[in-house]
């Protein structure tokens, strides 16, 4: 009987420490959790950026345009250098890409002889719409979001594209 | 498949010995007398650990150097979730932590358990309590707010009259004069890199003593059959630590830690304050002046330590029950008698400026509004809008939303409508509002800067001071000769940074007499009611020192 009552308590016991220090880890972990892994609130609206007069660029023949633009890292704001690859159509809508490969991110040119985009690091090759040509690239260039006021070519975020195979 | 568990530990036990380990450190024999007295130990290091989960947490997020360190303590605390959370569990654990300390340093001097042979598991202990009091003095330099600058300009001025050593310590700690690079690198290396490892490798020599000598038993105790650690003594350590837990856990949601202004080496204003553990040297030195300073600041905490040092080799008697120690009850009453009355007394003398600081650790959206605008939050408060407007989601929506009324409305308009809604909107049940010309302007003013995303941090987080002493301003139409915040007239010099220029007291004297203090002044003496003078005062000391700053730190 009295190893009963024992036996009863020392099981209370071992389960109420399980049960504390369960809650005590949980609340911890999940609090650094979300402290880590939620994305920091933004306190400043987004920004368009003027790229510069689009109204002289020949359709068909990408440039590649530098502006400025604060960026916000973290407790910082910079201002920094950007750029932008931007596009005319025959139809005259403008398209901005972003500067890098969408493989491992280095800088890209314009190949006007061969009308294509091309990456010197693994010869990944994109179409001046933008799309993946041959090479390990796995998805189209990243565009900016743009528009155009009085001439001045307006860029937004920079949306990654959509990740599908060439 | 149990059966493939146990074989699994067994091998790992094998090969590591640490189940075998884990056995002999919980099935300890403790004596019979073992018990709740016991637990300040056990959450002493729980909260250690807690201290060094939440210091890595927040150390991902900080930028150790003076100015961005204080950047990226705001960035965590106004835009990381869970960042205001994480402070304050680093915060309110560093002050639970020395409360457990002592209490148990407390409970192992009463029950006299520094006796032979434990004398340098004490020793030990009250190094681990300095060590612990060193976390609070490093970490308080951390946020590099004027508190913890001007705080820690003190601490190093008091380190550099330690006699013989003083100045190499103060040269080590890269404080002589004023504070800075140096300075503040020192105190976060030692902070995060060599206290921590330190501390750690003293708790395991602590707790490695304890075993080695046993729980200290109390007389009768031989006369009983002992006791296993584990689950009963496990199970009342558990339940102390989840209650230390759970009353640290409740202070870092509901208590706010304040983040001062960033720390501005020219402000002559600020009258630097220690944390509340070390309030007690604080006032000690306040009693003796001059010469008996460092009587003060060196001597009796010298003494102190060095007796908590040798206590086990001036107390050698033999152990006797925790109720005949009247003479160790009497002791430890009277310490706490001493701290108690220094502490009461630094508190009570708290001038009211020091308690009414502007907090950074929340959106400063109001520093960017002229006086006026912020008289107006007043005047909304005190009409109670919110009781039939909704303003950014929130409030009664018997009238519109407010927080876009710039977009349909104008200050005429408004002001028309707050004399007679009924006129400029026939059919509202909008009463018309009692308020006096200025003041309808200075609401409409308000009113007409509200926007989504600063509504909620205006009317929440302007400080009720701020406020009232904008309320002051109005009414005294200083904007007719001051600046502040790019606005006025600059007939009087601008407000912005009067802390930088002038102490509290000649700005309150200043107003009575103008003259007497700037001569040639053509500004007029002004009675203010004393509450309206420490608004007043309050408010201007308030304000951003240079405007483009704060915009620049968003």
């Amino acid at each position: 009987m009295t190893e009963d009552i024992g036996t009863t308590r020392r099981r209370f016991y071992i389960g109420a420490v399980y049960a504390l220090w369960g809650v005590i880890t949980g609340t911890l972990g999940v609090s650094a959790l979300v402290y880590l892994f939620l994305p920091p609130s933004m306190r400043r609206g987004e920004e368009w950026v003027d790229a510069g007069n689009v109204t002289k660029l020949a359709p068909s023949a990408p440039v590649q345009l530098f502006f400025r633009r604060t960026r916000v890292d973290g407790w910082r704001v910079l201002s920094e250098q950007g750029s932008a690859w931007v596009v005319k159509s025959q139809q005259g809508a403008v398209t901005a890409f972003g500067p890098q490969c969408t493989h491992l991110g280095c800088a890209y040119h314009w190949d006007s002889g061969n009308h294509e985009f091309i990456c010197p690091c693994h010869s990944s090759v994109f179409s001046i719409d933008g799309d993946v040509q041959s090479g390990p690239a796995p998805r189209p260039l990243d565009r900016y979001e743009a528009k155009v006021e009085n001439g001045k070519l307006l860029l937004g975020r920079l949306h990654v594209s959509e990740g599908k195979e060439a | 498949m149990i059966r493939r568990w146990s074989a699994i530990q067994e091998w790992l036990d094998h090969r590591t010995g640490i189940a075998t380990a884990v056995h002999k450190f919980l099935y300890e024999e403790i004596p019979a007398s073992s018990g709740w007295h016991q637990v300040f130990g056990s959450i002493a290091v729980f909260l250690f650990l807690t201290q060094a989960l939440t210091g890595a947490l927040l150390a991902f997020n900080y930028a150790p150097l003076p100015g961005d360190a204080y950047n990226s303590l705001r960035y965590i605390l106004t835009e990381l979730t869970a960042g205001r959370l994480m402070r304050g569990l680093h915060h309110w654990g560093a002050s639970m932590m020395i409360v457990v300390v002592v209490l148990h340093m407390v409970q192992v001097f009463l029950w006299g358990a520094y006796k032979k042979p434990r004398e340098t598991t004490w020793m030990i202990g009250v190094v681990l309590l300095l060590l612990t009091l060193a976390y609070g003095l490093t970490g308080y330099l951390l946020p590099w707010d004027n508190r913890a600058y001007w705080g820690t300009v003190v601490t190093t001025q008091i380190i550099n009259t330690v006699p013989v050593l003083g100045p190499y310590l103060a040269r080590l700690l890269g404080g002589t004069g004023s504070i800075g690079v140096v300075t503040f690198v020192r105190f976060y290396g030692l902070h995060v890199l060599l206290l921590p490892p330190v501390t750690m490798l003293l708790i395991a020599f602590h707790i490695y003593l304890v075993r080695k000598h046993g729980v200290a038993p109390v007389p009768g105790d031989d006369q009983l059959p002992t006791k296993k650690f584990y689950p009963r003594q496990v199970f009342i350590d558990t339940i102390a630590i989840f209650i230390a837990f759970a009353v640290l856990f409740v202070m870092a949601v509901a208590v706010r830690v304040p983040l001062g202004q960033l720390a501005d080496p020219t402000d002559i204003s600020f009258t630097p304050r220690p944390e509340w553990y070390f309030l007690f040297l604080f006032q000690l030195l306040k009693l003796m002046p001059g010469p008996l300073e460092i009587v003060g600041s060196v001597v009796l905490p010298g003494l102190a330590v060095t007796a908590l040092i040798l206590l086990p080799f001036l107390d050698r008697g033999q152990m006797v029950k925790v109720t005949r120690r009247t003479f160790a009850f009497g002791a430890v009453l009277l310490a706490a008698i001493g701290w108690g009355s220094l502490t009461a007394a630094a508190v009570v003398s708290t001038p009211n400026e020091a308690k009414e600081m502007v907090d950074y650790s929340g959106p400063t959206d109001w520093m960017q509004l002229p006086p006026e605008e912020v008289a107006g939050i007043g005047y909304f408060h005190a009409e109670s809008c919110i009781s039939c407007h909704t303003v950014a989601g929130r409030g009664s929506t018997i009238g519109p939303d407010l927080a876009n009324i710039s977009k349909h409305r104008n200050a005429a308009w408004m002001i028309e409508h707050f004399k007679n809604p009924s006129a400029v909107r026939p059919g509202t049940s909008m009463p018309p509002i009692a308020l006096a010309s200025e003041q309808m302007n200075s609401l409409s003013a308000f009113l007409l800067k509200l926007t989504p995303e600063n509504a909620r941090s205006l009317l929440d987080d302007t400080p009720e001071f701020v406020i009232q002493g904008a309320m002051v301003f109005e009414k005294y139409a200083c904007v007719n000769c001051h600046r502040v915040n790019g606005n006025g007239t600059q007939v009087g010099p601008p407000l912005n940074g009067v802390g930088r220029r002038r102490t509290r007291d000649w700005v309150k004297e200043h107003f009575a007499e103008p003259r007497k203090l700037s001569p040639g002044s053509i500004m007029p003496p002004y009675k203010f009611t004393p509450a309206e003078l420490e608004s007043i005062t309050n408010y201007l000391f308030a304000l951003p020192p240079d405007l483009s700053e704060t915009l620049a730190g968003r």
